[in-house]
């Protein structure tokens, strides 16, 4: 049996951790490219949304190298992600590719499918295993939102272009192969070295939602901002998990907001999605992070996915002082339609500019370059900072001058 | 003076007229319903709405925004569950949100909100602290009955649709056909079965009157609104090998396709399905899968959105019911 996965970013490191550690052999399907979304979007249905496309791709080029069982996530609605499973199910046998696919569901959504995935988790080993292994691949989890945080916090003030993307990217290599947590914690204070090295770490930690106590919880001594009177242009990225999460479908859009020179903050994160949509739903005495409170009056109820989570952040930022905050959206995702048509009435009152993006498989380079740039442009001049992070220094300061 | 609440005449109040026009009334105001959709509602409707959103939404802003100025309140419930278990679309969810972010000088919005995903109880117990109470000017009590007054409309009318459709011996109509000459195709009465939304089949603006273009081709249409829902839910879970889906209009449709392809009730299947709509992307999938799999129930996906064409609809549809025609009589 060769367990694969679809992407989602970094998630493989962890995953990957967790079911070797358990004994099961794992194939993480090839990095996402346009090959794969072109894959995908011949295979799904055309107004499905691009997760969809994307996660079928994936498993077709998993498929290709060897994978026999995949695990993918269940649901209970409203948001179609529930449901994928099924379709991808009857596209891969449609195919004639005999592949088992493994749902996990919430437990109180199909009970069936979670014996099967408990099956799965222990055939090769015992609890014990799974829990040290679970330990490892948390710990993994949480070093990669570290690392994604770091390098948002810092890329626009990278000496040299490329520079903090490359300490990341060894980081995230070395997250990879370590095999004890005191390995993961050394490989983190590392990463954090490196970069600092060769950037200026702006404030990760404004905002104040569980993902960022997760993250600050273990790393907040080596994560503390220079002091000093830099202002950046801050600007928040906000939108669905998915395309907000995966670099490959969203254009590199934290890393050229960046390069501009703006300090980007992501605030959905891997640890912070697990912990209050999986840990926080079943173990349910424990305060869940608020973001309706946040979001009412603009939204008042629960719309799936991550549509409380666009208007509730995009308040939250505002009141914190963000300069801007650029919301991304797959086409036809309901949630976020509902959340799209509400942001222009959220920056209007809150008097904060937000731009709303949607991407698809035909989303190109060039047309997000011209208007992340316009966008940063305009936060600028509204706001009277300097996009001349030195990554940008040259350019933008001849534009100042003329 | 009694107050004035405006009812737009679009998504669900297509299926649950008789529930709201009921509660309005219970309640002491006054309902002032849309007119029927038109060129004007619907252009009024994309210049509100956002793009990415499907046809129905957007025309249900234009409906909204025809009566902001005549009214004192707009009633715009926000429909998250209608059954135990399952949702509507996320959309409705955010409706009433939508509504009030987008319509500049919009009055006052009812945005009652409709979940019965944990059972009727709990949803009674849980109306007297919403603003329904404020702004319609009445005690919670009365809310309260209201809802129930509604709740009771709406099933009598339900039961009412459900009698009125006897279903037609179309087993009947098939025997005593010889073979295939010109004149037999013609004489032929076909039965389709029109899958698709309540609030685009019923709007005739919306479906470029595809029910009524068929009845003009000789064709007698159903719809899953003709069935009791309990039977068209016992239908979707018939034999299925995949997890039930979470959208109650998604069930409806599952089931009526599944009930017309194994009782072939129907000689054809017409799936009208808006661009932009999330469950209907997979909804459409599912039922077109299966159809592949039983390929002596012919169907037609028809997609529409602001830009479709009267014509490009009618000369598929004509083709269409041709192709089935020709196949039912060579049988």
């Amino acid at each position: 049996m060769k367990v694969s996965f679809p992407h989602l970013g970094n998630l493989w490191i962890p995953l990957k951790a967790f079911f070797s550690g358990i004994g099961i052999e794992v194939v993480a399907p090839p990095p996402t490219t346009r090959k794969t979304v072109a894959i995908g979007a011949q295979l799904a249905p055309e107004t499905a949304c691009l997760p969809l496309k994307v996660t079928i791709g994936n498993m077709i080029e998993a498929i290709n190298s060897g994978a026999d069982t995949f695990l993918m996530v269940g649901g209970i609605g409203p948001c179609r992600l529930g449901y994928y499973c099924e379709l991808q199910r009857d596209i891969l046998s449609d195919l004639g590719d005999d592949v088992d696919l493994v749902v996990i569901e919430p437990p109180r959504g199909h009970f069936r499918n979670t014996v099967r995935f408990a099956r799965l988790l222990t055939s090769r080993a015992g609890v014990r295993d799974v829990v040290e292994a679970g330990k490892l691949a948390w710990e993994k989890c949480i070093g990669i939102d570290v690392c994604e945080q770091l390098a948002n916090a810092a890329r626009w003030s990278e000496a040299e272009r490329g520079a903090v993307d490359r300490a990341v990217r060894k980081g995230l290599a070395e997250l990879d192969r370590a095999s004890t947590i005191r390995d993961v914690q050394a490989v983190i204070a590392n990463t954090v070295e490196h970069v600092r090295s060769c950037a200026v770490v702006g404030p990760i930690c404004q905002l104040d939602s569980c993902a960022r106590s997760l993250v600050t919880d273990r790393y907040g001594a080596l994560l503390r901002s220079e002091e000093g009177d830099l202002s950046p242009l801050s600007v928040g990225v906000v939108g669905e998990i998915y395309v907000v999460m995966e670099p490959a479908v969203n254009m590199n859009l934290c890393k050229k907001l960046g390069t501009i020179g703006a300090q980007v903050m992501q605030p959905i994160t891997f640890s912070g999605w697990i912990m209050t949509h999986v840990v926080l739903d079943i173990v349910k005495f424990m305060p869940k992070p608020d973001m309706l409170a946040w979001a009412t009056p603009y939204l008042g109820h629960f719309v799936g996915g991550h549509g409380v989570e666009s208007v509730g952040h995009s308040v939250q930022m505002a009141r914190s002082g963000f300069d801007g905050v650029v919301h991304i959206s797959p086409l036809t995702c309901m949630p976020e339609i509902v959340a799209q048509s509400i942001l222009p009435r959220v920056s209007e009152e809150e008097g904060m500019p937000i731009m709303s993006l949607t991407i698809d498989e035909h989303t190109a380079d060039a047309g997000l370059d011209t208007r992340l740039e316009a966008f940063c442009d305009l936060l600028a001049e509204r706001s009277g900072k300097r996009l001349d992070g030195i990554s940008g220094a040259g350019r933008w300061k001849d534009m100042q001058v003329l | 003076m009694t107050m004035r609440v405006g009812v737009p005449r679009g998504l669900l109040y297509h299926e649950y007229a008789p529930a709201i026009h009921t509660f309005l009334e219970s309640c002491g105001a006054e309902t002032v319903v849309s007119p029927q959709t038109n060129r004007e509602i619907l252009e009024k409707g994309l210049a509100l709405c956002v793009d990415d959103a499907c046809l129905p939404v957007k025309a249900f802003f234009g409906h909204a925004a025809v009566l902001s100025d005549q009214v004192d309140a707009l009633f715009v419930a926000r429909f998250v569950s209608v059954e135990r278990g399952a949702y509507i679309c996320p959309k409705f969810m955010g409706l009433p949100d939508m509504i009030r972010a987008r319509l500049q000088n919009a009055p006052p919005i009812i945005d009652m909100c409709v979940d019965i995903r944990q059972g009727l109880g709990s949803y009674v117990s849980s109306l007297p602290c919403s603003d329904t109470c404020k702004i319609l000017g009445v005690a919670p009590r009365r809310l309260s009955w209201a809802v129930g007054a509604a709740l009771m409309a709406q099933r009598k009318e339900d039961r009412r649709r459900v009698k009125r459709f006897a279903p037609s011996g179309s087993a009947v109509a098939r025997t005593g056909l010889g073979g295939y000459t010109r004149e037999s195709i013609y004489e032929t009465s076909l039965t389709i079965g029109v899958l698709g939304h309540a609030y685009n089949l019923d709007d005739a603006y919306l479906s470029l009157g595809l029910i009524s273009k068929l009845e003009k081709m000789g064709v007698k249409a159903v719809t899953a609104e003709d069935y009791a829902y309990d039977n068209l839910r016992r239908w979707e879970r018939r034999g299925a090998d995949r997890k039930q889906v979470f959208w109650t209009a998604g069930r409806k449709l599952i089931g009526a396709a599944r009930r017309w392809r194994e009782t072939g009730e129907v000689d054809g299947m017409v799936h009208l399905t808006s661009f932009g709509c999330g469950p209907e992307s997979f909804v459409a999938e599912v039922i077109a899968r299966d159809a592949a799999r039983h390929p002596a129930m012919p169907l037609i996906i028809l997609n529409v959105d602001e830009h479709s064409g009267e014509a490009g609809m009618a000369t598929r549809l004509e083709a269409f019911v041709d192709t089935v025609r020709m196949g039912k009589s060579k049988r």
